[in-house]
């Protein structure tokens, strides 16, 4: 593996097994009375995070805490940025403070490759802008794992905003490795250029592509599209492309559905879709993203061999 | 003054369509052109191997001053420019204040004669603040002392049609040019990067061709219509280039320019989300820079036009989106040209034809009296002679721009400067500036 993670497609298949593989290992830390190994004492980790995302972090932070790192929680605001300090310089505090890595969440696109030409650190991207969220993606991965034998063939539809969306592009780029076989479905204004070159199947048509798939990813659409145009009202955009129960019901038996959060539901999926305890494994993600953050901060920030 | 004999070299010059070896004798002027002449009383400046042109002239160039004296000076980039073998620049209007009256084009002017490195030729702006409202006093300005023939809301382009046709038509009256930057405001509102595959997969937002091209082809269909004089500032795509074609084959008075980056670099260079390589118009895919190399190479575009812009260095270190789009030119305008278009193997021109788009071809865009040519008796002599062969690296450390954002550090090069002459006086001799 690289020295950061900063984008999904630095990762080779072997490295998404290695990672997947240990995550399960130190999944069986979670399900114990005492929630904690002492792997990564005296190591320091900065969740460095420039917009809200509180259940990003506190996965993170757990992750951390559960490998006995120490952990510090730097948010923009309120912090020195807000008064002005540059990305740099707060790169340079973090350094001079000595931290092992920074997991970083920023609204522009590419600062963590910026933080990681600063810094000694190991940088983790925890979402930057429209462009990539790798932790997100192998957790996904990870939960696909546990329902499925493996990727090779296995039909994953990826619905919604593709264009803005860094959960879109990281499971694009992870699940390809794996040889999974991906499709895009969203309206063709929310695509982005060249779509084509991805490597995945495109459709404007949900309804056609629902029954061959085994894993179909809802991703969160945001009001602001639809003000800036993107698609003519939300009431639309769920008659098109949102998942509700007649969908559900289009699905093969055996096919899950995965949202990475925020929900809005009625929108680009119902309520009892996203509570559909047969078919949903969104509370499945969101425990399995602790497990899969604390196999990439053990594997990056060098800790022993996990005992099995 | 002293006379100075620049013996043995391969004059190239464009305007009288001269290429070949021969002395040059100056004092101040142009005194004599020739085979072996007499160096009777003159310093004898050894151009074996080397080539002696006119001096550049760069049609697009931000010197910051006044206002963000912090990235750049007049007197910085004034070195720079005479480091790069120029002898005429064209600042832009967007300094602080705005460059839309007589009185900032003459202080920019002065400003440039007293630090005498190169002769600077404002740009003015063509409406009130560049806010593309009512028409700045562009007669004022082409009646200073700065005699501003060339206008321009450079980076703010004029959006509605309406005024650009005004402008064109009321600048018929004193012969100027309006350039204009092409971009469409709507489909580049936040853009960051050229659109396409590299930009979907860097999730930074797009600015496509055919926000360029759109409004190159209204701007001819303007100039048509109006039978204004039109430049067209850092042609960076294919089908501009293609617009541009068929409109000077219908006799459109129009010229074009293309920017080094942009028939140099691609926008694969964003993949390392340093902001050195943001810039507007944005690097383009390797198709269209081979269209603006051809455009080059067959006239199409006229003139090669660094659109120099310093960057203080705080303003750079951030994140992409952060960053004010813009990178330094002057230094590396003519090794990049030679290195990229005229060295082995991509030959799109051949030298003279290179030096003609770095000399004449601008020269003929606006009036730089004095410059771009031909370097015959009585004209002033405004120099360069560089090294054809000598290959050298760049460092943005040692640049003499105040600022460090050359997109080309590292970067191993093609030809030298050697001397540059000012009215007969070196700014730059042996590759150092003299002052």
């Amino acid at each position: 593996m690289n020295k950061h993670l900063l984008s999904a497609a630095d990762l080779t298949a072997g490295d998404i097994t290695r990672v997947l593989d240990t995550a399960a290992h130190l999944a069986k830390v979670t399900d114990r009375a005492i929630k904690k190994v002492p792997t990564l004492r005296g190591r320091t980790v900065c969740n460095l995070f420039f917009e809200d995302s509180t259940r990003t972090r506190i996965s993170f932070e757990l992750a951390a805490k559960r490998l006995s790192a120490d952990v510090i929680n730097f948010s923009a605001k309120g912090s020195s940025v807000s008064k002005g300090e540059s990305l740099k310089d707060t790169a340079i505090t973090l350094e001079a403070m000595g931290v092992d890595a920074i997991v970083i969440r920023h609204g522009a696109s590419g600062a963590p490759w910026r933080l990681a030409e600063w810094v000694e650190a190991v940088v983790v991207n925890a979402g930057d802008g429209t462009h990539e969220h790798p932790t997100q993606a192998l957790l996904d991965l990870y939960t696909m794992r546990q329902r499925f034998p493996g990727f090779d063939g296995l039909k994953v539809a990826i619905v919604g905003d593709v264009l803005h969306s860094r959960v879109a592009r990281s499971n694009v780029l992870a699940l390809t490795t794996m040889g999974a076989e991906v499709t895009l479905v969203a309206p063709p204004t929310l695509l982005p250029a060249r779509v084509e070159t991805w490597g995945a199947a495109v459709s404007y048509d949900l309804d056609a592509v629902l029954p061959k798939q085994d894993v179909v990813m809802m991703l969160r659409v945001q009001l602001e599209r639809q003000r800036a145009g993107f698609f003519p009202s939300l009431r639309e955009y769920a008659r098109l492309y949102g998942l509700d129960a007649r969908r559900l019901d289009a699905m093969a038996d055996h096919a899950i559905v995965m949202h990475p959060g925020p929900m809005n539901r009625g929108v680009e999926i119902a309520a009892e879709v996203a509570d559909s305890i047969e078919r949903s494994v969104i509370a499945d993600q969101v425990a399995n993203g602790i497990s899969v953050r604390m196999a990439l901060l053990y594997l990056l920030l060098g800790g022993p061999e996990v005992a099995a | 003054m002293t006379r100075l004999l620049l013996r043995g070299g391969r004059l190239i010059d464009p305007a009288s369509r001269h290429d070949g070896v021969a002395d040059v004798l100056v004092d101040g002027r142009v005194v004599e052109v020739g085979a072996g002449l007499d160096a009777t009383g003159a310093e004898v400046v050894d151009c074996d191997g080397l080539v002696v042109c006119p001096g550049l002239v760069d049609l697009h160039v931000h010197l910051r001053e006044p206002g963000r004296e912090d990235a750049e000076t007049i007197e910085t980039g004034s070195r720079a420019a005479a480091l790069g073998g120029y002898t005429a620049v064209c600042p832009m209007p967007n300094t602080d204040p705005v460059a839309d009256n007589a009185g900032v084009v003459e202080m920019v002017a002065a400003r440039g004669r007293e630090v005498g490195l190169v002769d600077v030729f404002p740009v003015g702006a063509v409406t009130v603040g560049q806010r593309g409202g009512e028409l700045a006093e562009l007669g004022a300005m082409a009646r200073s002392a700065a005699r501003v023939d060339c206008f321009s809301d450079d980076g703010l382009p004029i959006r509605e049609a309406r005024l650009l046709r005004l402008a064109l038509e009321y600048t018929r009256a004193f012969d100027a040019v309006i350039a204009d930057h092409a971009q469409d405001a709507s489909l580049t509102d936040g853009a960051q990067m050229h659109e396409g595959e590299v930009s979907a997969m860097l999730g930074l937002a797009g600015w496509p061709a055919a926000a360029e091209e759109m409004v190159v082809a209204r701007d001819l269909l303007l100039a048509e219509l109006t039978g204004g004089r039109l430049h067209l500032c850092h042609v960076s795509t294919g089908g501009a280039v293609e617009l541009i074609r068929a409109a000077r084959a219908r006799g459109v008075r129009v010229t074009a320019e293309a920017a080094p980056h942009h028939f140099a670099l691609t926008d694969e260079a964003a993949r390392s989300y340093d902001p050195v390589f943001k810039v507007n118009p944005p690097l383009r895919e390797k198709a269209d820079v081979e269209a603006v190399r051809l455009g080059l190479a067959d006239g199409t575009i006229d003139a090669i036009a660094t659109d120099h812009a310093p960057h203080a260095r705080e303003d750079k270190e951030v994140e992409w989106s952060t960053a004010p789009p813009g990178m330094l030119g002057l230094e590396t305008a003519l090794a990049v040209t030679l290195t990229e278009l005229v060295g082995d193997p991509s030959g799109y021109l051949d030298l003279a034809t290179a030096v003609e788009r770095l000399t004449a071809g601008p020269a003929r865009c606006r009036r730089v009296p004095g410059h771009g040519g031909p370097v015959a008796p009585g004209a002033p002599a405004n120099l360069a002679v560089f090294d054809p062969a000598a290959t050298w690296t760049v460092d943005r450390a040692r640049l003499a721009s105040r600022a460090r954002n050359t997109p080309f550090h590292g970067r191993q090069l093609l030809g030298r400067v050697v001397h540059t002459l000012l009215r007969g006086v070196f700014t730059v001799r042996d590759g150092q500036a003299t002052r």
